[in-house]
């Protein structure tokens, strides 16, 4: 019989920076950074929103600040974010709610298409109203 | 003419003899009909004795012979060479393991964790042989069907993010496994495994990366399994707040 | 059954994330760009127009809903996120981020019940 040897498991320590390497955690990576966007975003109506409790010229000030580069350039990268969360999470939906519709399952695509369809509907609502 | 041959980075750690891993390369013959598997099996009977690593079935069905190919966790049985000639070929043990020698991981926490969830049918009563078979149609099947078919190769945990930054974290299988037993029709356990899979370290340590339903050589989808989970565990919170929900 | 508050801390996370992926996009199109940029919809943000969208309780309350929910879904992916990149101090993030989402939305009701 051979002689029992010394165990002894060696522990890798995990890089922080294990999200840059892999294109796989960087996107995942990105996707969670929309976060800052979609909150930044509600910060700014929250903004407005006391802008214009405190009545037509403070709110006027704060439509008028909309139109500087800062805010436009924040806008424009807050848009492609926004829809960057909303393309991924979207692609999620049907791995956290699959759907049975009595033996079949219904297949994931449908499931997105449904909800890139009431998607288009909000948000030409939203514009219409808008336009209105 | 000389033989095409390929060139095979090995993590190497002999606890007796390495303070940390290195990395040891080896040139094998080039066959495009090997997998990685073939090209260790071949170092280990003809280059170095001393090299160790798991296998057994040689057809993706054991799960014992997973490792990191080139940053992507594998099974070196169903990793072909010719996917990578003329590249090199870098072998590292699983990420997120600790490493018991060469590629052989120590997956004592893994298998803990997978116990934790009760990963079988839990049934009210005893059922006695003579009760004859516990039906099931093919629709109650297909409900769960692709969850049975892990085989506990650990990929999943070598890719989850969560799973290095969080190591109580019951991880990818154990939880689909849960989910997987939970959801037969012959099964009345989900209680008894809710208690790990819906406590802090059961799915909610999950941040949906998706990594180890990509790595899955079985196309179990364990992140879909958790994400219901976190639904399902929701909706028991919001109905135990009900004066009517117990 | 082990209690975790972790259900509805998920839940409104979740619920975030669905109206965000609904209605921010066109949202931030509207308030940020086609507005500011004199893009058609010159009128959009109009003063009585708003005023109007603000007084009806209706509108209060979807305001409510849509600015809550976003601060605290991103509240806590960001939360999430920080331990990701190995934030530790599990504490002081989850107080930030939980605390500015919530301080955040007492106000977001406060300026809009006082319209
Ligand atoms: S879920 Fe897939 S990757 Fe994970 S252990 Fe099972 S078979 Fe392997």
């Amino acid at each position: 019989m051979g002689e029992v040897m010394d165990r002894r498991p060696y522990v890798r320590e995990m890089p922080k920076s294990w999200w840059l390497g892999q294109r796989r955690y960087t996107f995942y990576m990105v996707r969670e950074l929309t976060c800052l966007f979609i909150g930044a975003y509600a910060l700014v109506i929250l903004v407005g929103l006391f802008r214009l409790s405190q009545g037509p010229v403070a709110y006027g000030a704060f439509v008028d600040a909309l139109q500087g580069p800062f805010a436009i350039a924040f806008h424009l990268l807050a848009l492609v974010f926004a829809l960057f969360h909303t393309v991924t999470w979207f692609g999620l939906t049907p791995k956290a709610m699959p759907l049975r519709l009595g033996e079949k399952t219904v297949p994931g695509t449908a499931i997105i298409v449904a909800h890139y369809a009431v998607w288009f509907v909000v948000s030409a609502t939203l514009l219409l109203v808008a336009r209105a | 003419m000389s033989e095409p041959v390929l060139e095979l980075e090995v993590l190497r750690y002999r606890p007796e003899t390495d303070q940390d891993p290195v990395f040891q390369t080896y040139t094998v013959p080039y066959n495009s009909d090997w997998v990685v598997l073939d090209a260790l099996t071949h170092i280990k009977d003809n280059i170095d004795r001393t090299l160790s690593f798991r296998w057994s079935c040689h057809m993706a069905v054991c799960g014992s012979c997973g490792v990191m190919i080139n940053g992507e966790p594998k099974l070196s049985c169903h990793t072909f060479l010719r996917d990578y000639y003329p590249g090199k070929v870098r072998v590292e043990p699983l990420t997120n393991f600790p490493i018991e020698r060469d590629l052989v991981t120590v997956a004592d926490d893994f298998m803990e964790k997978l116990a934790s969830v009760k990963p079988y049918v839990i049934t009210e009563e005893d059922r006695p042989v003579s009760a004859g078979e516990h039906l099931q149609s093919p629709a109650d099947l297909n409900s769960f069907k692709q969850y049975t078919m892990c085989i506990n190769c650990m990929l999943c945990y070598a890719a989850c993010p969560q799973m290095g930054l969080t190591p109580d974290f019951v991880g990818p299988a154990a939880l689909a496994l849960a989910h997987r037993y939970n959801l037969d029709t012959r099964d009345a356990g989900r209680e008894e495994r809710q208690e790990i899979a819906a406590s802090n370290e059961g799915v909610w340590d999950c941040t949906f990366v998706g990594a180890c339903s990509q790595v899955c050589p079985k196309a179990v989808d364990p992140a879909a399994a958790i994400q219901q989970t976190k639904i399902a565990s929701t909706v028991d919170w919001y109905k135990a707040l009900l004066p009517w929900g117990k | 059954m082990a209690k975790s508050n972790k259900p509805i801390v998920w839940s409104l996370f979740a619920g975030g994330g669905m109206i965000a992926a609904f209605v921010l996009p066109a949202m931030i199109f509207i308030t940020g760009l086609a507005v500011p940029m004199g893009l058609l919809l010159e009128n959009a943000l109009a003063y009585d127009r708003m005023l109007a969208l603000v007084g009806n309780p209706i509108g209060k309350l979807v305001l409510f809903g849509v600015i809550f929910l976003s601060l605290w879904h991103a509240a806590h992916r960001l939360r999430m996120t920080l331990h990701d990149l190995g934030i530790r101090s599990g504490r002081v993030a989850m107080l930030a981020c939980y605390g500015v989402a919530g301080l955040a939305s007492i106000a977001a009701a406060v300026v809009l019940l006082s319209i």
